[in-house]
């Protein structure tokens, strides 16, 4: 960790390499968080209504979706996504260079591995990932309300009531927060355990399924972390 | 002047480096053979500090390579231009920006560093590939690009790790010849880790033989070709042992 700090004294070096990466890592990252925000909407959205058989009011519906999507399921489900998109492109992608020597070649032609290739990338997916997660919370909520208006005897107008109902302002910024620090844990997994790979196409292999298990483990612990403290 | 001393390295339980010591010649060729996985690209990286020795140093110009501070071991990678056996090129990138990137870390002037481009890849008789991408290569231009990569930098050593390892005879004869006319049109000091003899004979000045972590025989060309050790024939001449087993070293795997 110390070495990392240290390697951002390299700004030449790795704020050129942030701006591709944010695009590789963030950007194209969005179709998948979007598809999935749809899908949570819509399922979200029918299942609160079944849930409340009229015991509740239907409006509450819009509660439901909107404090369920913003605080926990857009930046998890998110989360878990990406850590299999961005934790296992980090990790795949430095476990090869390491195998093929190409970091070797870096540390020779004297740069600092991790200014060049730890440094972008973590910055980029702590920066991206809450602007991903926040792209899915918005969509997220839109399927949940066109579901409820479409397919629930729910109108607009009940619907937004609902999901203002309870609306703070710290619900946004709660999932942000999180989302951060998913972004932040996912690519300095898949970095570390880039760097460390050895043994081949096998060693890349086991290297991009750790990252990827121990990232998705990784963000189910923080979202507890979260929650005991700042709930 | 490169000088390893008493040079001693570990992975786990293999003693891949035990007590290995050798002296290279300012502006001379200076090959080492021996078995796969005998520790000769082990020994190599220690050079530019890729790899820090249990015990022993190696001493490049007078600096003992793992006691440098980070600033001073970056100088002296400026210096040392390192030529990977798989050339080691970044795949996202084009020939142009794998030469030039080194060259801009250094803080070399855009123009300056089309020249370099240029002229290393005219060395390498490889003018006009410079925006082609390493998988558009073959095993052989891709070893070029990785010998134009160290020459653009230019360096006053040129590290060779195993740089005809995997392809034909006539592509290495090719990278044989680019690697005597590197030496003769820059005058640098080489070190070339093989195990192919014709290459040895082709671009060495002296042969240093490491056998078991260790020098087994160090010598010119000449010498090497009428050792009596028999350890040294048998590998020169590629001969098993009389008792039909081959004297191989017990760390077979190929390590680092």
């Amino acid at each position: 960790m110390f070495d990392v700090l240290r390697s951002m004294r390299d700004m030449d070096v790795w704020v050129p390499r942030t701006v591709v990466q944010m695009r590789r890592l963030g950007v194209q990252s969005v179709p998948i968080a979007l598809f999935i925000a749809t899908f949570t909407g819509i399922v979200l959205a029918l299942l609160s209504s079944y849930s409340f058989s009229g015991a509740v009011p239907l409006y509450f519906v819009g509660t439901l979706i909107g404090k369920t999507i913003m605080m926990e399921l857009a930046p998890v489900l998110t989360g878990l996504a990406l850590a299999g998109r961005i934790g296992a492109n980090i990790a795949a992608e430095l476990g090869t260079m390491r195998v093929t020597e190409q970091v070797d070649a870096l540390e020779t032609l004297a740069f600092n591995p991790l200014s060049f290739l730890v440094v972008p990338r973590v910055l980029a997916a702590t920066v991206m990932v809450p602007l991903v997660v926040a792209l899915a919370m918005a969509v997220g909520v839109t399927s949940g309300w066109i579901t409820a208006i479409s397919l629930l005897d729910l109108t607009t107008p009940e619907f937004l009531k609902g999901l203002r109902l309870f609306y703070e302002f710290k619900d946004i910024w709660f999932g942000l927060v999180k989302s951060a620090s998913f972004g932040l844990g996912i690519a300095a997994i898949g970095s570390f355990k880039g760097l460390r790979t050895g043994g081949g196409a096998e060693g890349v292999g086991r290297a991009t399924t750790e990252a990827v298990v121990i990232s998705a483990s990784m963000i189910l612990v923080l979202d507890a972390f979260w929650a005991v403290i700042l709930l | 002047m490169i000088c390893f001393r008493d040079l001693h390295k570990r992975f786990g339980e293999k003693h891949v480096l035990n007590g290995f010591s050798l002296e290279v010649p300012e502006g001379e060729t200076t090959v080492i053979i021996g078995y796969s996985g005998s520790g000769k690209s082990v020994a190599l990286k220690h050079v530019v500090g890729l790899l820090e020795p249990d015990h022993g140093e190696v001493e490049v110009d007078g600096h003992v390579v793992h006691d440098l501070p980070r600033a001073e071991l970056m100088q002296l990678r400026g210096s040392v231009g390192f030529v990977f056996q798989f050339a080691a090129l970044f795949d996202s990138m084009t020939v142009l920006e794998n030469i030039a990137l080194g060259l801009k870390h250094q803080g070399v002037s855009d123009r300056e560093i089309e020249q370099r481009v240029r002229e290393s890849l005219e060395v390498v008789d490889l003018d006009g590939a410079e925006q082609r991408f390493p998988a558009e290569l073959s095993g052989g231009m891709r070893k070029r690009v990785g010998i134009a990569r160290a020459i653009a930098l230019r360096p006053r050593y040129l590290l060779y790790d195993e740089p005809t390892t995997g392809l034909d005879p006539v592509t290495s004869s090719v990278i044989n010849a680019l690697m005597v006319r590197t030496r003769e049109r820059l005058g640098v000091t080489a070190i070339v880790v093989t195990h192919d003899m014709r290459s040895a004979y082709s671009v060495g000045d002296r042969i240093a033989m490491l056998f078991k972590g260790q020098v087994r025989q160090v010598g010119t060309v000449d010498q090497i070709q009428r050792t009596h050790d028999p350890i040294v024939r048998q590998f020169i001449e590629g001969q098993p042992d009389a008792s039909g087993d081959p004297e191989v070293p017990e760390f077979e795997e190929t390590i680092a």
